[in-house]
């Protein structure tokens, strides 16, 4: 179990091979990848910048990962995050889950993910090959989804 | 007796475009006695006159949290002592 906000890039193959080693009691890892997309609906992006709340961003995902190993029986995650400024291409988030079945590891991952998208504490600013710069808004369906997650048992 | 304890300063910071518009990251002050839930204190923000205001002109649009953990408007101050201001989380 780890959390690591970082401005370094991480290397998700090294990750894979260290989380888990030796446990034989795991059949399968989940682990989810999200990179830096090279254009916002139609405009060229230049950078991504992700600022973030020290302190708070370390505890909020050490909540997120405690709540996500009780309720998918996990037996290992990993939630790694970038911070400063990126550019397209770039790795941003990487989580995974490891658990002695493939759907604990799959849905363990998808928790993760939705969890940390709407309560750990980033924000991302773009900025546009046409010079301009702007703080993403929050999506609506990102709620929903980790939402979701409360109206169902596992 | 509450009221005839000193008040003590807590830490506010600003995060994102609230930390661009308040035109601040961090500052200590002491909350009037007035302000005793995260709803009070966001009206309080508001009328904090420029660059405040604007700031907090919204304030559906920003989120709290008392001493590293969210908390909604009718939430109780108590005895936070770090209190932080932003839009909501836009990471992964």
């Amino acid at each position: 179990m780890a959390v690591r906000v970082s401005a370094e890039d991480f290397d998700a193959s090294a990750e894979m091979e260290k989380l888990c080693a030796g446990d034989t009691r795991i059949g399968g890892i989940a682990m989810f990848v999200g990179k830096v997309r090279g254009d916002v609906q139609g405009e060229a992006l230049t950078s991504m910048t992700l600022e973030h709340y020290p302190g708070m961003t370390e505890a909020e995902l050490a909540r997120i990962e405690a709540e996500a190993r009780e309720r998918f029986r996990l037996s290992g995650s990993l939630i790694v995050h970038r911070v400063g400024e990126l550019t397209p291409g770039d790795n941003i988030v990487l989580v995974a889950a490891c658990a002695p079945h493939r759907q604990d590891a799959f849905r363990g991952a998808e928790f993760l993910m939705d969890y940390l998208k709407t309560r750990a504490p980033f924000w991302k600013k773009e900025t546009l090959a046409n010079g301009t710069s702007r703080w993403v808004d929050a999506r609506e369906s990102d709620e929903a989804a980790a939402s979701a997650w409360q109206e169902r048992s596992t | 007796m509450t009221d005839s304890i000193a008040a003590t300063e807590v830490t506010l910071r600003y995060f994102a475009w609230l930390r661009e518009r308040a035109g601040v990251s961090e500052e200590r002050l002491a909350l009037p006695s007035g302000v005793q839930t995260v709803g009070d204190l966001l009206r309080w923000q508001a009328g904090r006159g420029h660059p405040f205001d604007q700031a907090f002109a919204m304030p559906e649009a920003i989120r709290v949290a008392l001493d590293h953990a969210h908390a909604k408007a009718s939430a109780p101050i108590g005895a936070a002592r770090e209190i932080a201001f932003f839009p909501p989380v836009t990471g992964g």
